[in-house]
């Protein structure tokens, strides 16, 4: 049983998979039907708690999609017991949002689809545009009946990719979505970011910069097709078939970029490189380029 | 050498986390962020007493100054979009302000672990609050030194 699309927006019918964004009108009209869920995700833990979209739940990354020990996404046991939690099944539509231009709701989005959750689709402009947009925003607390997801085993095969993987990949397209300033090597750490500790500052060799914020539009959703079309395909040269890796410092800018350039231009070969640049750059003998240019694949 | 002693200040803050189940630290930690007071307007142009505070993800600042009688006064100012940050800032403002500069000096750096929110908040957001305590007792050294 699956929700309809989101025909509204004539943006939306120009890209890949349109059903992947919903518009703000759109899901305030369906707040509160059976079959859709409502999940805020942000950077800032308490944000969920100053104010939500009514009937929304909160999903943190760090403390909840991450495993606590070692440095991995939670299993398909974690992930049951996380969604069964918070009162989602396995065939609900999943609505995400969150702040920083769903940054966290892209990456949430992207660790949803690595357990095979179907049907997750992102608010086009995130938390900000919603209530920019005057939509209502509750501090009463969500409370769900909880489900009995299933147990999924977790498939790192074809959207993520590890450090080996990439190390095999270099000469295929490879995007850097960092500050241009972390991607030659001036700093580790995006402006204004604390050091999450990379002892190498530059970039993968090869990797081409494309800053993941040159795909959003000045009303904080993503640009409509064919600006991303110039950016991705004109000016850095992908194309269909292509298997292309995105990276930044741990993999949550580039999930945007990855929600981009699989679901809204329909790339298939995309993934996600999750340890990003706190592993490269912290990684005995990989090769690094620094400076400006992309550099060449060590001999 | 330092000996570090945690003020009743914030011990009594410390303890008021840890008597709360972990599920609703978070709670109270919105409680702080809502009560950070706006920085006096005495201070609006003096900006070479406002120190950016690069650990944390937001625009956070701080001032911190002794008055004459010798008491140090915290401020802090972040935006409302940064809860969290504001809630850390807001912490230290309530425990700092009235200590004496020794009292802030001797703040176990070690502080913002302490109170029972590293896991329901992340290691990562902690080092925000970690940088803002350094920061402070940097500052509140220049002012006596």
């Amino acid at each position: 049983m699956s929700v309809e699309f989101d025909t509204s927006s004539p943006k939306f019918a120009e890209y890949a998979q349109p059903g992947r964004l919903v518009t703000g009108e759109w899901l305030e009209s369906r707040l509160g039907e059976p079959g859709i869920v409502v999940v805020e995700s942000d950077e800032d833990v308490l944000l969920y708690e100053t104010g939500h979209i009514p009937g929304a739940v909160k999903v943190d990354w760090h403390t909840e999609l991450n495993d606590p020990i070692v440095r991995d996404y939670v299993d398909g046991e974690g992930f049951a017991a996380l969604l069964s939690g918070k009162g989602i099944s396995r065939d609900d539509t999943v609505v995400i949002y969150g702040d920083k231009n769903n940054w966290w709701a892209a990456y949430a989005l992207w660790v949803f689809s690595l357990f095979g959750h179907d049907d997750v689709r992102l608010l086009d402009g995130g938390r900000d545009k919603w209530i920019a947009e005057g939509r209502p925003i509750t501090t009463d607390a969500t409370t769900r009946a909880a489900t009995d997801y299933p147990v999924v085993i977790r498939d790192d095969s074809t959207l993520r990719a590890y450090k080996e993987d990439v190390l095999a990949h270099l000469g295929k397209p490879l995007i850097d979505v960092r500050s241009p300033e972390e991607y030659d090597g001036s700093r580790t750490t995006a402006p204004a970011y604390p050091d999450e500790g990379a002892l190498r500052a530059g970039h993968i060799p090869t990797a081409k910069s494309v800053p993941w914020a040159r795909a959003v539009a000045e009303d904080g959703g993503f640009k409509p097709r064919a600006e991303l079309d110039a950016i991705y395909r004109d000016e850095v040269g992908l194309a269909d078939g292509d298997e292309i890796v995105a990276y930044c410092r741990i993999g949550e800018r580039s999930s945007h970029t990855w929600f981009v350039l699989q679901h809204l231009l329909g790339f298939e070969g995309v993934r996600n490189y999750d340890g990003s640049w706190t592993e490269w750059g912290s990684a005995v003998r990989v090769p690094i380029v620094t400076g400006a240019e992309p550099g060449d694949v060590p001999a | 050498m330092t000996t570090f002693v945690l003020p009743d200040s914030l011990a009594e803050i410390r303890d008021e986390f840890l008597e709360l189940p972990e599920s609703d630290r978070l709670q109270l930690l919105l409680e702080f962020s809502n009560e950070l007071p706006d920085v006096p307007e005495r201070y609006e142009g003096h900006s070479e007493l406002r120190e950016r505070v690069v650990e944390c993800q937001s625009p956070v600042y701080i001032i911190v100054d002794v008055d004459e009688e010798g008491r140090v006064a915290m401020h802090a100012t972040a935006p409302k979009e940064a809860p969290t940050t504001r809630g850390f800032a807001s912490i230290l403002v309530q425990g700092i302000t009235g200590l004496t500069p020794e009292a802030v000096l001797a703040i176990p750096d070690d502080f913002p672990q302490s109170i029972g929110l590293t896991r329901a908040v992340s290691p990562l957001r902690i080092a925000g609050m970690t940088g803002m305590l350094m920061r402070a007792k940097r500052q509140v050294a220049a002012r006596v030194g």
